[in-house]
């Protein structure tokens, strides 16, 4: 049957159903090169985060209208100074802890609320399970980010909104996955022995399921991740996320285009900072997708 | 269960999935605390205003019968007065449906044959230079903010080299084409990244079938069983997730529009955003909805059509 609840994820893909112990797999964490390439660049970017002060001399909302506009490699401003005379690059670096906290929390509560739903109606099946994934078809009738858009225009532009209406769908991916291990673990014997030894419902899906059907759930972390900051940086860019003079690098990007031709780094150089960030993110997410298909 | 049973059940979720779709959109305004018609009038509005307003939207209504307003007014194409306009919401809406829908069948077209290109190409390098340096490309193409790439191209190819237009989308069909080739792109890369993945793998895993082994046994050169033997097998599950995608396609049309100035859907839903012009941002919710659903069901069907060997379960 192919309705729209058991459509295949295509980012999910290399994923096949495990049957073996996934738990196992993860203890034994591979190194490959995606992955370690991927936690060296992330490294990066949570230094550049912490030590924002250390890194630059400039507060990055204090305006200096002389020296605005000054390019990249001008004398104490490494990156150039925006419209504002603020420094790009102390606006960048501050900008990475806005934007990593944006990845995190959007992540955070849809992968717990949607990775245990899942699990229950993977497990429990039933009107449960059906009510569920009726929920999930008529959610993933929305093009993402239009609902998303939809939503902030209700509960209104800022950060708190932003983290509800990306999460009111973001846990629908890892509901779909955790569900779809689940079921494929349900009728494995460690799942039947510990019902004949009168383990309760909660007790062998919490204790016995989760451990063996969240790793898949887990890797899909960081492509949620990518997709929060994106929609993040969207929303900002569109003037629906942190309101100015926050630094955020679509916020950045959106200032910068009314000075495209007069100073091309006010927008190039948020775009580089979101993009190295994406591709870090990804890479850890393929790193860790190899570990367990290899 | 035949193809007929198959296909009967495939519209009834669908007139489900499009109740649900009607049900959050309608719900979404009246579930959240506090008055919609301040919402959108603003705070300092008076309260005579918020009772016009209430009586113009039907929401002094009991909750079912405006429930049913909203859906009966829908079906019947009435949804409802723009507040910014003053006009039709649906005259607004339906204008601007044909410049959202080029857009994003132009994307389409262009990652075909992106795809088709790149993801031959690394299949049958596997492993080698062109493989690993098409990954590496489309990796970064799947993380780049599409608004930012949009800029980019209008800073180097319309702004430095003035090679195409930076805004509007021209009169005649050959302009059209012209104008909507930068947007185009933009969208068409970021959607060939996650199709080339897919390819490529099909691909890889299809050469590996027996019937391959035995068209190279008779003798057929490598050109024609890759395009007459793989390729017929390996785009049947490429074409499927083209088709999921379509919703992901629409999102980033919105985005991409209000970069390169395109009077579409995209651009009506910001200003309406900015403007609190509900009733417009309700109707583009639920046309991109119902375009989504469309497409989803098409391409299901055409999926049934296209490979001999799904079957109903």
């Amino acid at each position: 049957m192919s309705d729209l609840g058991a459509r295949p994820l295509p980012e999910v893909a290399p994923f096949a159903p495990s049957t073996t112990t996934s738990a196992i797999r993860v203890r034994r964490l591979r190194l490959n090169s995606t992955l370690v390439t991927g936690l060296g660049l992330l490294g990066v970017v949570v230094l550049v985060a912490i030590a924002a002060p250390l890194l630059t001399p400039y507060d990055p909302i204090e305006q200096r209208f002389t020296e605005a506009f000054l390019p990249p490699f001008s004398p104490g401003h490494i990156l150039g100074t925006d419209n504002f005379g603020r420094d790009i690059w102390s606006r960048i670096a501050y900008s990475t802890r806005l934007d990593l906290q944006i990845g995190l929390l959007s992540v955070l509560f849809p992968f717990i609320f949607g990775g245990l739903m899942g699990i229950a109606t993977g497990y429990l099946g039933g009107k449960l399970d059906t009510f569920l994934m009726r929920i999930v078809d008529v959610l993933m009738a929305f093009p993402f980010l239009i609902l998303v858009i939809a939503i902030m225009s209700i509960l209104g532009p800022g950060l708190t909104n932003l983290y509800i209406a990306v999460g009111a769908v973001g846990w629908i991916p890892y509901a779909r996955i955790t569900r779809g291990e689940t079921l494929a673990t349900r009728h494995l014997e460690y799942v039947l022995a510990a019902r004949t030894i009168g383990c309760s419902s909660g007790r062998i899906m919490i204790r016995h399921i989760l451990p063996n059907v969240i790793a898949p759930a887990l890797i899909y972390v960081f492509t949620g991740m990518v997709l929060a900051i994106l929609t993040g940086a969207t929303l900002s860019f569109l003037g629906l996320g942190p309101q100015p003079p926050t630094p955020e690098w679509g916020a950045m990007i959106a200032e910068g285009r009314q000075f495209l031709l007069l100073a091309w780094w006010m927008t190039t150089l948020p775009g580089l900072a979101l993009l190295f960030v994406g591709v870090a993110l990804s890479l850890i997410g393929d790193g860790l997708a190899e570990n367990r298909g290899g | 269960m035949g193809r007929a049973a198959y296909i009967r059940r495939r519209l009834v979720l669908m007139a489900f999935v499009l109740f649900g779709v009607t049900v959050v959109i309608f719900g979404m305004v009246r579930i959240l605390p506090g008055d919609p018609a301040f919402l959108i009038l603003g705070d300092r509005a008076t309260d005579q205003k918020a009772a016009e307003l209430r009586e113009q939207l039907g929401l002094n209504r009991p909750f079912l019968e405006q429930y049913w307003m909203f859906v009966s007014g829908f079906a019947h194409g009435d949804m409802g007065q723009s507040l910014l306009y003053r006009q039709p919401v649906g005259d607004l809406v339906l204008t601007r449906v044909p410049i959202t829908l080029a857009l994003s069948g132009y994307a389409m077209g262009l990652a075909a044959v992106i795809t088709l290109i790149f993801g031959i190409t690394a299949a049958v390098n596997k492993g080698r230079w062109p493989d690993q340096l098409i990954r590496i490309g489309f990796l970064f193409a799947l993380t780049t903010p599409n608004f930012w790439f949009g800029i980019l191209l209008i800073l180097l190819f319309g702004l430095t080299l003035h090679w195409f237009p930076v805004a509007g989308f021209g009169e005649t069909l050959p302009q059209h084409i012209w104008y909507l080739f930068l947007p185009a792109l933009t969208l068409a890369l970021q959607l060939s990244a996650v199709l080339i993945r897919n390819l490529r793998g099909q691909i890889i895993q299809t050469l590996r079938s027996d019937y391959v082994r035995t068209a190279h046994a008779k003798g057929l050169s490598e050109r024609l069983v890759l395009l007459r033997h793989v390729l017929r097998n390996a785009l049947l599950s490429t074409v499927t997730i083209f088709g999921l995608q379509f919703g992901f396609l629409v999102g980033g049309a919105i985005v991409i529009e209000t970069v390169f100035a395109l009077p579409g859907t995209g651009q009506l839903l910001i200003t309406s955003i900015t403007a609190r012009d509900y009733p417009v941002v309700q109707a583009i919710t639920v046309v991109s909805a119902v375009l989504v659903i469309l497409v989803n069901l098409i391409v299901d069907l055409s999926y049934s059509f296209l490979d001999p060997r799904v079957t109903y379960e």
